[in-house]
């Protein structure tokens, strides 16, 4: 338990991604099985552990220590499970230290009455950092902001295996992952993926930069719109149905609608929408439709009538027990179509090529998309095979003109890790009239990428020179019609929220120019904005 | 016999003692000052006459400069002296260089004011010595039960161990230019650190002040890029701070200063370390948990062994403490005087 506490508590205060990487590699090598398997579903969150429920401990607290120095410590520390690991007395001479192997194993075979006495010898012995873990993750709640994608990473580095190994064996696999530690070791061969319908890693695209348009022959590629939806991979097979994010996750429940209407033996990659109910299929709602159904919890009816949800499949990955990824795409294409026609599979329908004769049609095709729901144009090689990762020269994406804006600097934050000394991220805001018929800034957006280490070097003494008020690791900065830093915003799109002050919010802004020569004055306003939401 | 508030009082400037005429270390300028020790929110330039252990004059004099005070009146650990009738003498509190307990005596009455205090391991002053007497004057900056201090020595190996395991990032180390600094800078050469180690310019002259008052620090050198004498010997370059201690003020690790550094392992000794999410809030990859301060169990142990006849709190979380305190059957009381802060640790 402690060297998993000890591995939490670094998590959370090492910003780097790379030092993150660092530290799961080396708990993996020096912690043996199953207790690192445990530790990594903890992470991931894959771990079913019996809950028990924070008011218990506080019970179980309130019998040990002063009700009244418990409060006055709660208020303090301000986070519950934190103020009882500090707080709990402990038993000296109890030195029985737990493993985070028989914390999993015992606790689910236990009843409520019989697990208080255990947690509370454990939590005897452990010293506070190890009671702090112990209590977060039989609490459930243990959010220390590393993906499963990270641990993933973590894994592939440590057995010096290509992620996409991992990935793909990932949804067959249950903690303690004993199987595929062996294999990360070379003590074992790889695991066998046994599970159906299996994920299988995601091809994707490079972006077009001016220098790569030489070494692309037209002649050799399909073309289609790139749309503005959620890369997906819908997989059935034997009655076994799941839906996955580009990454592997099983994001099945989150849209039922559409994982009840997969009556097939396929795997589909595809791109996963929102349309209107209103009009006939499928008529492609704006991405901000789709984020109504993104990260709930529960779906509800409404939900599922307001916002129905369909994939436009792009390729066809294996089909009646065959792999189709070795084939051409051209080859693919051809099944896909047939299977489209065929199967009539409920809620999908096919992406549809786009015929293209140069690069300046190309270039008018991506400056003027036939629908909102449009993010620009893929290019294919219609001799690819379906290989995972980013492989050069296969597949081409070339995303239409972000929106520009010019917004104003008002608040600047303190980064972190590398940038904790800089003040990079940036809330800035356009102008409108308020209720007295007066000209003020509303913030409209953060942002704290697209600028270089020199340009950030000069924002951040701007922000120092110029601070009229601080809050913490925020400084307000000088911001009014005649002084202030204008940035050039770039965005992907933008939608109405309620959460906002400026009632829109924009879908990833970051700052394309650094507008040193204009005045405030002369950004832009906010119903500049509210005409670019797409109704 | 007298009342306790009769020798010493709660007052806007600061403790005071009416039959003697002066404060405790007062938060404005008064005639007649005692000073516990060198801190700034303890020991402020302006005073008439500073009456203070001779560390803590010297201390004073290279804060604030020769002219802080127009008296100085240096009293020893266990000196007495008589201010208007009023027994004052000094007993070593542990918490930095000339740190004393002020022990107030008049007509059969003594009450101790501790200043600030702890009970640990400090190579840079004598420990605290218990003192009896009728009132114990406490302070309390960690006065909550969830402040119990681990191990110092284990905080100072968790730093050698990431300099160790981390040879290519400067391990920049927040700690509190008077005290903290001096301390593990000297528990580090305890525990065997023989490189040098490397100082912002803020603690240049008391770890000069502290060498001169006996307190051995090892090699240090000025933690400056362009410094005549590198890590290497030679010119000092960025690349020659990795795998290296740097000791700074804390304010300092997250400043533009630490850019000069490769890649900046930012650590803050402090006992406020404890809690996690102040770690996070400045950004701290490596918290130590080291503190000046008693803890909980210091501060209830202490207390349990001088065992006043009453027992004022100060400075900090009072409230816990004298809960504690009455639930223990012992009379308590918080003073709530204005004007000390706890970010000094
Ligand atoms: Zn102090
Ligand atoms: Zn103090």
């Amino acid at each position: 338990m402690q060297r998993f506490a000890d591995l939490l508590d670094r998590l959370i205060l090492t910003p780097s991604r790379n030092g993150k990487l660092r530290l799961m590699e080396d708990y993996f090598r020096a912690v043996p099985d199953p207790e690192r398997g445990w530790a990594v579903a903890a992470i991931t969150r894959d771990l079913d552990i019996r809950s028990v429920k924070p008011a218990m401990l506080r019970e179980m607290t309130a019998e040990r220590v002063d009700a009244e120095l418990f409060a006055l410590s709660y208020d303090y520390v301000g986070d519950l499970g934190e103020t009882i690991s500090l707080i709990w007395p402990g038993k000296r001479g109890a030195n029985y230290q737990v493993s985070l192997t028989e914390v999993v194993e015992t606790l689910n075979a236990m009843s409520r009455t019989e697990a208080r006495g255990t947690v509370a010898t454990w939590l005897d012995a452990l010293d506070p950092t190890a009671r702090w873990a112990l209590i977060k993750l039989i609490t459930g709640g243990l959010r220390i902001g590393v993906g499963a994608r990270l641990v993933k990473q973590a894994l592939a580095n440590f057995g010096g295996k290509p992620i996409q190994d991992i990935e793909e064996l990932w949804h067959g696999l249950a903690p303690p992952y004993t199987a595929l530690f062996q294999w990360l070791e070379g003590k074992a061969d790889k695991p066998e993926n046994a599970m159906k319908a299996p994920f299988r890693p995601v091809m994707l695209a490079h972006a077009i930069e001016e220098a790569d348009k030489p070494r692309i022959d037209l002649s050799e590629n399909a073309f289609e719109w790139k749309w503005d939806g959620i890369r997906v991979q819908a997989v059935a097979e034997g009655g076994q149905t799941r839906l996955y994010s580009r990454t592997g996750d099983d994001i099945s429940n989150a849209f039922p609608d559409l994982v009840e209407s997969m009556e097939f033996d396929a795997a589909i990659d595809g791109e996963l929408l929102v349309y209107d109910p209103a009009e006939p299929p499928f008529a492609v709602r704006p991405f901000n439709d789709l984020q109504q159904r993104l990260n709930r919890k529960t779906v509800t009816k409404a939900m599922l009538a307001d916002y129905p949800a369909f994939i436009r499949a792009y390729d066809l990955l294996w089909h009646d027990g065959q792999d189709l990824r070795g084939l051409p795409f051209e080859e693919r294409r051809a099944l896909l179509e047939r299977f489209i026609d065929t199967e009539k599979p409920a809620r999908f329908d096919l992406s549809p090529t786009v015929s293209v004769k140069s690069w300046e049609h190309l270039a008018e095709l991506r400056a003027n998309p036939p629908l909102d729901a449009i993010e620009g144009l893929m290019l294919k090689k219609r001799s690819s095979v379906y290989v995972p990762g980013r492989p050069r020269g296969e597949w081409w994406k070339w995303k239409r003109q972000p929106f520009l804006i010019d917004a104003v600097l008002m608040y600047a934050q303190r980064g972190h890790g590398k940038r904790s000394s800089y003040y990079s991220d940036y809330t800035f805001g356009c102008w409108r009239q308020d209720e007295n018929g007066t000209d003020e800034l509303v913030p409209v957006g953060k942002a704290y990428h697209g600028f270089t280490d020199e340009e950030l070097k000069r924002i951040d003494r701007y922000v120092r020179n110029n601070t009229i008020d601080r809050f913490g690791p925020v400084r307000s900065v000088r911001a009014s019609k005649e002084e202030g830093l204008v940035l050039e915003i770039a965005f992907e799109g933008l939608a109405r929220s309620k959460r906002h002050k400026s009632g829109v919010s924009m879908r990833f802004p970051r700052i394309s120019r650094l507008r040193w020569d204009k005045p405030a004055a002369d950004a832009d306003r906010l119903e500049t904005l509210e005409a670019m939401i797409p109704d | 016999m007298i009342r306790p508030d009769q020798l010493l009082c709660p007052s806007p400037a600061g403790l005071y003692c009416p039959p003697g005429d002066f404060y405790i270390d007062p938060v404005r300028p008064v005639d007649r000052a005692v000073i516990t020790h060198g801190h700034a929110d303890h020991a402020r330039a302006g005073h008439g006459t500073v009456l203070a252990t001779p560390e803590t004059l010297a201390i004073m004099a290279v804060r604030y400069g020769e002219e802080f005070t127009a008296r100085r009146q240096s009293l020893g650990y266990g000196e007495t002296t008589t201010i208007n009738g009023v027994e004052v003498s000094f007993a070593p509190a542990g918490h930095v260089l000339g740190s004393a307990q002020a022990i107030t005596t008049w007509k059969g009455m003594t009450i101790v004011c501790t200043g600030d205090y702890k009970r640990r391991e400090d190579p840079t002053c004598p420990p605290f010595e218990p003192i009896p007497c009728h009132v114990f004057i406490s302070e309390a900056t960690f006065g909550l039960p969830v402040f119990v201090h681990p191990d110092t020595r284990g905080e100072i190996a968790k730093l050698l161990g990431s300099v160790q395991h981390n040879p290519d990032r400067a391990h920049l180390v927040g700690a509190y230019a008077l005290g903290k600094a001096q301390r593990i800078i000297t528990l580090l050469r305890l525990m065997g650190y023989d490189q040098p180690i490397y100082i912002h310019g803020a603690l240049q002259r008391l770890c000069d002040l502290y060498e001169e008052h006996g307190v051995d620090l090892g090699e240090l050198r000025p933690a400056t890029i362009d410094a005549k004498d590198g890590p290497d010997g030679k010119k000092g370059g960025k690349q020659d701070f990795a795998g290296q201690v740097i000791i700074a003020p804390p304010s300092a690790i997250q400043d533009k200063w630490a850019r000069r550094f490769p890649d900046p392992l930012p650590a803050f000794a402090s006992g406020w370390m404890r809690v996690r999410q102040r770690a996070r809030q400045r950004g701290v990859e490596l918290p130590l948990i080291i503190s000046d301060h008693a803890d909980w169990t210091e501060l209830t142990d202490t207390i349990t062994e001088v065992n006043p006849e009453e027992l004022w709190v100060t400075h900090g979380r009072e409230e816990a403490l004298v809960r504690w305190a009455s639930l223990k059957g012992l009379k308590a009381r918080p003073l709530s005087l204005v004007g000390y802060e706890d970010e000094n640790e």
